[in-house]
């Protein structure tokens, strides 16, 4: 998909985040034990495993959903035990959802504006009076967030309440909204689950073109393997919350422990 | 045949031939229907926010009230005392997010509704304890509210105004409509629509639910000392105003629990049906139908409109 000379080594930097020893348990449960990674500027990074491998934890506890009772994360060189999703969103990690949590109510618009929350900081007062720097504000995020919303394609459902979407338009919305905060690391909870082969095409595009366009670097969870192979700069593999296996698609696929995870084998 | 002529003429005749007495009931209505607007904004507002349903809304209308006449009893100006209470509000905004919706987060609804309720005799306890159980009289005068009445002469009778039923009018509908701007088109606004869709959505895009929820319950407050003292300066400060809360239920059902604009039309209706109602249909049923029409009115349009006038149709795909 990219020019030899555009290799993907080009691109990447140096670590944006990373996450060590996290153990998360819930009561008795444990859904993560031990598992140490990292994120470079710039890459694609998956994260695959079956079912229930913690997956979808790992991306909660780096965005602060879930506070995990071990381990450390470190982001822009910033070494917490735990995320709150309030820094989260103010560092610059977005996030959309495994079954897609949009604004219902609104429309398409305003959920993709909603992302802009952050970066709007006129005051109460003029915002009351819609007037100078309120309008100006409003005005500006406006015009950004309609570069969004032809960036998706979906120019002509920006005025539908997204409750009324087809369910593969309300992941474009989603992404819209994530895409809106302008985040530095935008993590994807599984964006083509339940989507036909056009669709997920398309996503896939677009993940590339944040990717290359935003430079945006994109932590993916993804159930479709050849998605994946194609996307991704590198995999961690993750089963009952330990991690398997990390390193390139090509050195995943052929790893030994990751194929018995997904085929299953007698212990 | 006369229960008809009773029910479907003998009103309008009244009304035809004694317009001022007309003028009259519909402007009695009207400010009772901007009062009820005010209480039911303070229940939406909460609502649209957190998804509650504040049963603490009408304990603090008496404790913002009790709090106001309190202060100036012990010595304090009227116009330092309503700063303080304000000031009381917002602390009140700050405990509740701090010590009960927070450590609540994401439990089901109807345990943040019983918490609600414990914050009702919580509040009780205290504005008796601070404050003493006898009644108050409102500080109206102090805090240079008019006293009086206006008599304008129409139709070749008069109706009477009360002064401060004209200042209550006016301060309410400026309220209600300011804050109705502030929550439809503001980013606060936007905020608390988000928060009120879904929370993690909310916080994935950086809004603060707790912020938002401070900036909910003290507008709420705010607006509980608004009715108390337009309320209060009607009759008196007391505990027994604490259930003129439960009249903005009707407003609530008939406006939808999620619609500021619709609590002011709901209001409105409300007052104004009430008013209409008790004085020309009333004596047919002996009187003091004021007490029920509106809960009549609002099971009429829980039956045909479940939502509510301008509630938040739900829409969904299956």
């Amino acid at each position: 998909m990219r020019a030899p000379d555009d290799s993907p080594k080009a691109r990447i930097g140096d670590v944006l985040l990373s996450v060590e020893e996290v153990s998360l348990a819930f009561g008795g449960v444990k859904a993560i034990s031990g598992v140490s990674f990292d994120i470079r500027q710039g890459e694609i990074r998956a994260i695959i495993g079956p079912n229930g491998a913690g997956k979808t934890s790992m991306l909660n506890v780096i965005n602060g959903f879930y506070h995990p009772q071990q381990g450390r994360i470190t982001f822009k060189g910033q070494t917490r035990s735990r995320m709150r999703p309030y820094e989260a969103a103010t560092g610059g990690i977005a996030r959309t959802f495994q079954n897609v949590a949009l604004f219902r109510g609104m429309s398409a618009l305003d959920n993709i504006m909603a992302g802009r929350t952050l970066k709007m900081n006129v005051n109460f007062f003029w915002q009351l009076f819609r007037h100078g720097p309120a309008v100006r504000e409003e005005v500006e995020h406006r015009r950004f967030v309609e570069e969004i919303i032809d960036f998706l394609k979906i120019q002509d459902i920006r005025r539908t309440p997204v409750g009324r979407l087809p369910y593969g338009l309300q992941k474009r919305v989603e992404l819209g909204r994530a895409l809106a905060m302008q985040p530095e690391l935008l993590l994807l909870d599984e964006p083509m689950a339940g989507m036909n082969l056009e669709e997920k095409e398309d996503m896939s595009r677009f993940i590339l073109d944040v990717n290359e366009y935003y430079g945006t670097t994109i932590a993916l969870i993804e159930h479709d393997m050849g998605v994946v192979m194609d996307l991704s700069d590198r995999v961690v593999v993750l089963d009952h919350g330990e991690k398997i296996a990390d390193g390139t698609p090509d050195e995943v696929k052929r790893n030994q422990a990751v194929i018995d995870a997904y085929l299953g084998v007698a212990h | 045949m006369n229960i008809l002529y009773a029910i479907f003429i003998d009103p309008f005749v009244q009304m035809g031939t004694a317009p001022d007495l007309l003028v009259q009931t519909l402007w009695d209505g009207l400010v009772a229907g901007v009062l009820y607007a005010l209480i039911a904004l303070g229940f939406v507002l909460i609502f649209k926010a957190s998804g509650v349903f504040n049963f603490a809304q009408g304990i603090m209308v008496v404790f913002a009230a009790l709090t106001l006449v309190g202060l100036h009893e012990k010595g304090v100006p009227a116009y330092i005392a309503l700063a303080i209470t304000v000031a009381v509000m917002f602390g009140l905004a700050v405990g509740v997010e701090r010590l009960m919706l927070r450590p609540l987060v994401n439990q089901p609804d109807i345990i943040l509704f019983m918490a609600t309720f414990g914050l009702t005799y919580f509040l009780i306890g205290l504005g008796e304890l601070v404050f003493g159980g006898n009644p108050k009289v409102m500080i109206a005068t102090e805090l240079g509210l008019p006293k009086g009445t206006i008599d304008v002469n129409m139709f070749g009778g008069f109706v009477s105004l009360q002064k401060i039923d004209i200042a209550a009018t006016v301060i309410a509908s400026v309220m209600v409509a300011t804050l109705a701007v502030f929550f439809q088109k503001t980013r606060v606004g936007r905020a608390l629509r988000a928060v009120a869709d879904s929370h993690k959505a909310a916080l994935s895009v950086g809004i603060s639910l707790e912020q938002i929820w401070v900036i909910v319950w003290f507008a709420a407050g705010v607006v509980a000392l608004a009715t108390g003292i337009m309320w209060g300066a009607r009759s008196e400060v007391s505990f027994a105003l604490q259930i003129i809360a439960l009249k903005a239920l009707p407003v609530l059902i008939l406006g939808g629990f999620t619609s500021i604009p619709g609590a002011i039309v709901g209001g409105l209706i409300i007052g104004i049906g009430e008013k209409l109602g008790e004085f020309y249909w009333g004596p047919l049923l002996g009187s003091g139908i004021e007490s029920w029409l509106a809960y009549f009115i609002a099971l009429l349009f829980l039956l045909y409109r479940p939502q509510g006038l301008f509630g938040e149709k739900i829409i969904e795909r299956i």
